[in-house]
């Protein structure tokens, strides 16, 4: 299992099109489970709705927990991601 | 003629007849079922099908609304195929025994809440997204499909709430607006609206649809969010008009935007807009304005029931220029007497205000009131590219007093350690006859000359132009006033000095060669004439 802990830098916050980006990207490691967890909040990376109903706002501190195959990938790929901005 | 008023999401106007958008809204009822297995098939079956109306529609949406805002499509695509989504039915309909309506429904329920729920608008907008696909997956199951292009006539589409699909499935070349009774400005819907250029209006409350029949007339004017059902024919000639002269303007915005303001032999020159307000800022930006020519400084004074203080006027000066990232903003200072009073001032009646105390003569009197604009100007100074104007000069004497408080007060902040930018351009504006038959005199002082001809022409040919009995002695074009600007001109150019219009003659376009040739570096204008001057200046050939 890895983590890292990131910041949503979006100024808009983790809405729509990024929860979408990511939910996408994190369904091609299917062997690996990936959560995102921040203040009491956590979701499944691979589930849409719930990135979303996390509401994460700009600022917000995030735990990216990556376990299974290929996990590092994951992980790097989820960080690479938001520290990106989701290429807003 | 029955008005209505919501919330205008893509300005432009749309005169027609109303067709009411019916959507198939089919009652779901809960049917209890025995074979569970079965009703999950008829969800995967639906959903298959949704997934191909989505994907074309999301087709469509790239064609018309662009990458960006058709990626709302893929989303749903998403949404649709989400673990939770798709538990929540499935449990309901394993653990309820129902159909599968109803447990599409009910999800659809719960999770348009959770997202209602939330403390933020543009995610409680989301409930929107979740109940679009979910009576797409019920639409499919029951087998009702809308068909909403019923009318061959282009028509004002007016509905409930339209969801984002419906709103890029209509069909472009027979809606002339919409307007919905209901919906956020958050909406993806109003967002789409937007990207396809139609005329636009959420929002209008519960009565709209109930005062309304098919048929109607209706006008639009997404601008306002006016909705006028009905009008008479006066209104119908009012609005007609208006909506002239936006396309008009929307064709010179297609034509012109991100153009060069050059002549035809190659003679650039700026053209900027004139505001009053903050406000105005979205308009200067959506007409291409090269820069703000003459930014009012009055409306912090009108605005306010006592006199603005240095942090209010910092950040407004401060926003202008960040809003016009570097581009030039030339602020004028304190405008107020004559036709602009302000109470709290206790300016005296005056017999005569037009030649009276304002403008500079109030700031040079009562220097503290001007001290607090020039601290909050150059305090604003480093947040971009700005040039100090002052208003009603008609001496050396007054210059020469001005640049000293201006050299006091930048000592005064260096002395405190507060920034400001040694690029602050200071200028005076030539509107009495005084200060252009001396401009030989005052160009060496200053940066630059702005030329308000509306005070120019009142002083020049001694007509008061609040008064319509005077009017007929009004020539804007007099000899005279050309004279003064020509003169001006020369003197600019004589001491590096530039020259620009922001009175109203600078808008009058058969007078734009005419400035030109004086060698006229700036004109400032309204916004909404910026392109149309723009225009001008692209077909004036200076060679001839």
């Amino acid at each position: 299992m890895v983590t890292k802990t990131v910041t949503v830098v979006n100024e808009q916050g983790l809405h729509m099109r990024p929860a979408g980006q990511l939910a996408a990207e994190m369904k091609k490691f299917p062997g690996c489970t990936i959560t995102i967890a921040s203040g009491d909040k956590t979701a499944k990376a691979t589930a849409v709705m719930q990135i979303m109903a996390a509401g994460l706002k700009k600022g917000a501190i995030v735990e990216i927990t990556a376990d299974g195959d290929n996990e590092q990938a994951a992980l790097d790929k989820a960080v690479e991601l938001f520290e990106s901005g989701f290429g807003e | 003629m029955k008005k209505y008023l919501g919330k205008g999401v893509y300005g432009a106007i749309a005169i027609g007849k109303i067709s009411v958008f019916k959507k198939c809204d089919a009652a779901v009822t809960r049917i209890h079922v025995e074979d569970t297995e079965k009703e999950k098939q008829r969800v995967t079956a639906a959903k298959e099908l949704a997934a191909k109306q989505l994907a074309e529609i999301h087709e469509k949406a790239l064609r018309e609304v662009g990458e960006t805002h058709a990626q709302i499509f893929e989303i749903h695509l998403m949404m649709l195929d989400d673990e939770d989504y798709n538990e929540s039915i499935e449990n309901i309909i394993d653990t309820q025994s129902v159909n599968a309506e109803y447990a599409v429904a009910l999800t659809s329920d719960n999770f348009a809440e959770m997202f209602s729920s939330m403390d933020d608008a543009y995610m409680q907008a989301r409930a929107a997204d979740v109940r679009d696909i979910s009576n797409r997956i019920i639409a499919n199951l029951t087998g009702a499909n809308a068909d909403n292009t019923a009318t061959d006539e282009k028509s004002v589409i007016c509905a409930d709430d339209l969801a984002p699909s419906e709103t890029v499935s209509l069909d472009k070349d027979k809606v002339l607006a919409f307007v919905t009774a209901h919906g956020s400005s958050n909406s993806h819907t109003a967002i789409l609206a937007r990207n396809m250029n139609i005329p636009a209006i959420i929002g209008v409350g519960d009565s709209f649809l109930s005062g309304i029949h098919e048929g109607d007339t209706a006008i639009v004017d997404g601008f306002t969010g006016e909705i006028i059902v009905s009008p008479d024919e006066q209104t119908l000639k009012t609005y007609t008009e208006k909506q002239r002269r936006d396309e008009e303007q929307k064709k010179l915005l297609q034509e012109l935007k991100g153009k060069e303001n050059v002549t035809l032999d190659g003679t650039k020159i700026n053209v900027f807009a004139n505001i009053s307000g903050i406000d105005n800022i979205g308009a200067v930006l959506l007409n291409d304005a090269g820069g703000i020519g003459l930014f009012r400084s009055e409306f912090l004074y009108l605005e306010n029931t006592d006199f603005p203080t240095e942090e209010q006027q910092f950040y407004a000066y401060k926003r202008v220029l960040e809003s016009m990232a570097g581009k030039k903003v030339i602020i004028r200072t304190l405008d107020i007497g004559a036709d602009k009073q302000v109470d709290y001032f206790g300016l005296k009646k005056e017999d005569n205000p037009a030649l009276g105390l304002r403008a500079i003569r109030i700031c040079l009197t009562r220097p503290e009131i001007f001290r607090t604009q020039l601290r909050a100007l150059f305090r604003a100074s480093v947040y971009g590219n700005l040039g100090i104007m002052f208003p009603m000069i008609t001496s050396v004497s007054e210059v020469e007093r001005i640049r000293a408080i201006c050299e006091d007060v930048k000592a005064e902040l260096k002395s405190e350690g507060i920034e400001y930018s040694d690029k602050t351009e200071i200028g005076i504006m030539i509107e009495t006859p005084a200060a252009a038959i001396i401009s030989d005199r005052l160009a060496p002082m200053v940066d630059f000359f702005s030329v308000g001809t509306n005070d120019l022409t009142q002083y020049t040919l001694a007509c008061d132009r609040q008064n319509p009995e005077a009017e007929e002695f009004v020539d804007t074009h007099h000899e005279a006033i050309l004279r003064l600007i020509e003169m001006s001109a020369q003197n600019a150019h004589k001491n590096g000095a530039w020259i620009g219009i922001c009175g109203e003659l600078a808008a009058d376009t058969t007078l734009t060669e005419t400035f030109l040739r004086m060698g006229i570096d700036e004109l400032s204008v309204s916004p909404t004439f910026v392109l149309k001057v723009r225009d001008e200046v692209r077909k004036t050939d200076l060679s001839k």
